[in-house]
């Protein structure tokens, strides 16, 4: 359809999305091209091309990033993130779209003014009790935050899924003897699997690259995550910028392999909030 | 023992849920209601003051030019990033299988932690030393880093943000438009209607629901915005990019004046709510259709 268009706007309309995709690929091309150049090649030029393929840079980044630290606490802090939210938000959703309980509307509203609520509003005492409980730097206890931000939004995506399985199949289950916790395990649960999946790939990478609450809470150097950890190499490694871009190559390149692999439900489980259709 | 009722069941279920929102975000939402009106520096206990830390706050010219700070930024999220994202969302429209390209390229910036984000233009692009903008100032025309400077760090910082951002608007309304129904679009086409009218005629009324959403959010997150702020200038220079979370942050954690940085927390919350009434009104009319 659409063949209105005159040759000049179809031109017009090529340079602009082909400038914007040169806008938001150049940055991480830089990265790729000089995270195997020596610091004084970068200097010289960010744009020439590396003479080796050497992966020095990535040794020094991936020390001086404490990398091995980080990776381990990123993926403790993140997994555990999205498992406490997945259930929680799972249950919680599965109960608001049946409308049983009683003020099952306060509770929805409730948790859709959650879904905009600044981090600053509860961080502050939040922090402090944390310290006295002597739980700051736990991941654990900070998973615990990062999936009380996260949940609203998870209800809402996993709420629309519920909604779209009849009441007719809790019935079903309730006739051969099942209880409702039995019905949500066996019956409800597998029939949303599409947006448990939405909604642990979004909830994993909103905690793998959280700021705010992460650097708050996960001070100390066997308590970093991978991002906190390459933020440190920044002013310190300002003469040696093959390191830094490598340190870059090393936390962005898995993301974008993730994101290309299941940008399918990337895209739905942010379109979906926002779109109505 | 009685078996439970299905409704005991069902309330059960959002115990979790409701339990960790209300004990994380809730509580601690009060007790920043109550540190406002005291000096609290963390550990010791806390001294009611009533609205010393306001009067404070009002006083102090740092907290103003914050919130203008806060009410640039957002005017600034609320045209270039929709601008731009309006036009490659109805431009991918009439490309719909290379659209799907697009729209990944388009997202990348946006799937990548804002510390990664922040480093890489700080280094690669805007350093006067190793970056693109350092490079083109030897060699080309002789240009000094925008980060330095008080009165361009503002919308140097916002670029970035933007380069991270806009992409995500761009997929959203690159998907309300999808639902544009095929004949209003062919029924313009047949009448002979320019892809400016077709815009403006068919696809922004279709739209208008998700772009009033859109700017809602924006507004709601403009009054929040950290992260870039933080990570690239830490509100300097010269107080020039300080916004409201940012000095309230520095309340808490630096000088451990933890009443204050409630109230500004408050003050932030406040522009936030705001548009959450708006948007909670919004939601709540597409949550009962």
């Amino acid at each position: 359809m659409q063949t209105s268009a005159s040759p000049v706007s179809r031109t017009l309309a090529n340079v602009f999305l082909i400038g914007a995709v040169l806008v938001a690929l150049l940055p991480l091309g830089l990265v790729a091209l000089n995270a195997f150049k020596p610091h004084t090649a970068i200097v010289a030029n960010p744009l020439s091309l590396p003479e080796s393929l050497s992966l020095d840079n990535f040794v020094r980044a991936w020390n001086g990033g404490k990398f091995s630290i980080g990776i381990v606490n990123s993926l403790l802090l993140s997994g555990t993130t999205t498992l406490i939210t997945l259930a929680c938000a799972s249950l919680a959703a599965f109960a608001l779209a049946r409308r049983k309980i009683p003020g099952w509307q306060l509770i929805t509203i409730y948790f859709l003014c959650a879904t905009t609520v600044p981090i600053q509003l509860f961080l502050f005492p939040l922090y402090f009790v944390y310290a006295k409980l002597g739980i700051v730097g736990n991941f654990a206890a900070t998973a615990l935050i990062l999936a009380a931000i996260n949940l609203p939004i998870s209800i809402f995506l996993l709420r629309a899924y519920v909604l779209s399985i009849p009441q007719d199949v809790d019935d079903a289950a309730f006739m051969d003897g099942a209880n409702p916790f039995q019905t949500f395990l066996h019956v409800i649960l597998p029939l949303m699997r599409p947006g448990l999946i939405t909604v642990a790939i979004i909830v994993f990478l909103n905690s793998w690259n959280e700021f705010l609450i992460t650097s708050t809470f996960q001070k100390g150097r066997s308590n970093i995550t991978m991002t906190l950890g390459y933020l440190s190499m920044n002013g310190t490694y300002a003469t040696d910028q093959g390191a830094l871009m490598a340190g870059a190559f090393i936390l962005v390149a898995p993301i974008i392999v993730f994101f290309l692999l299941l940008q399918r439900f990337f895209i739905s489980g942010m379109t979906s909030g926002a779109v109505k259709g | 023992m009685k078996p439970l009722s299905q409704r005991a069941y069902h309330v059960l279920f959002v115990v979790p849920a409701l339990l960790l929102s209300v004990a994380i975000v809730l509580l601690p939402a009060l007790l920043t209601f109550g540190a406002s009106f005291s000096r609290w520096d963390g550990v010791s206990a806390p001294a009611f003051v009533g609205f010393d830390n306001f009067e404070a706050l009002f006083a102090d010219n740092v907290f103003w030019a914050a919130i203008s700070n806060n009410i640039q930024w957002a005017l600034i999220f609320l045209t270039i990033p929709m601008a731009i994202a309006l036009v490659a969302a109805s431009l991918l429209l009439s490309r719909r299988k290379s659209g799907a390209v697009y729209q990944v390229i388009f997202l990348l910036p946006y799937v990548l932690a804002p510390v990664a984000n922040a480093v890489i233009w700080q280094n690669i692009i805007l350093s006067p030393v190793s970056g693109l903008l350092g490079f083109v100032s030897k060699n080309f025309i002789p240009l000094s880093s925008p980060l330095t400077e008080p009165s361009t760090a503002l919308y140097a910082v916002a670029g970035v943000d933007i380069w991270h951002f806009w992409g995500y608007l761009t997929v959203v309304f690159f998907a309300a438009m999808r639902q544009t129904p095929e004949e209003q679009l062919e029924a313009a086409f047949l009448e002979g209607a320019n892809g400016w009218q077709v815009f403006w005629n068919v696809t922004l009324p279709n739209i208008l629901p998700t772009l009033g959403l859109m700017l809602v959010l924006v507004t709601i997150f403009s009054f929040l915005t950290f992260d870039y702020i933080y990570l690239i200038t830490q509100g300097g220079p010269a107080r020039a990019t300080e916004m409201l979370s940012t000095y309230a942050y520095k309340f808490a954690f630096t000088s451990f004046q933890v009443g204050k940085a409630a109230a500004v927390a408050l003050v932030m919350s406040f522009f936030g709510l705001i548009a959450s009434i708006v948007y909670v009104r919004m939601s709540r009319a597409s949550l009962e259709a």
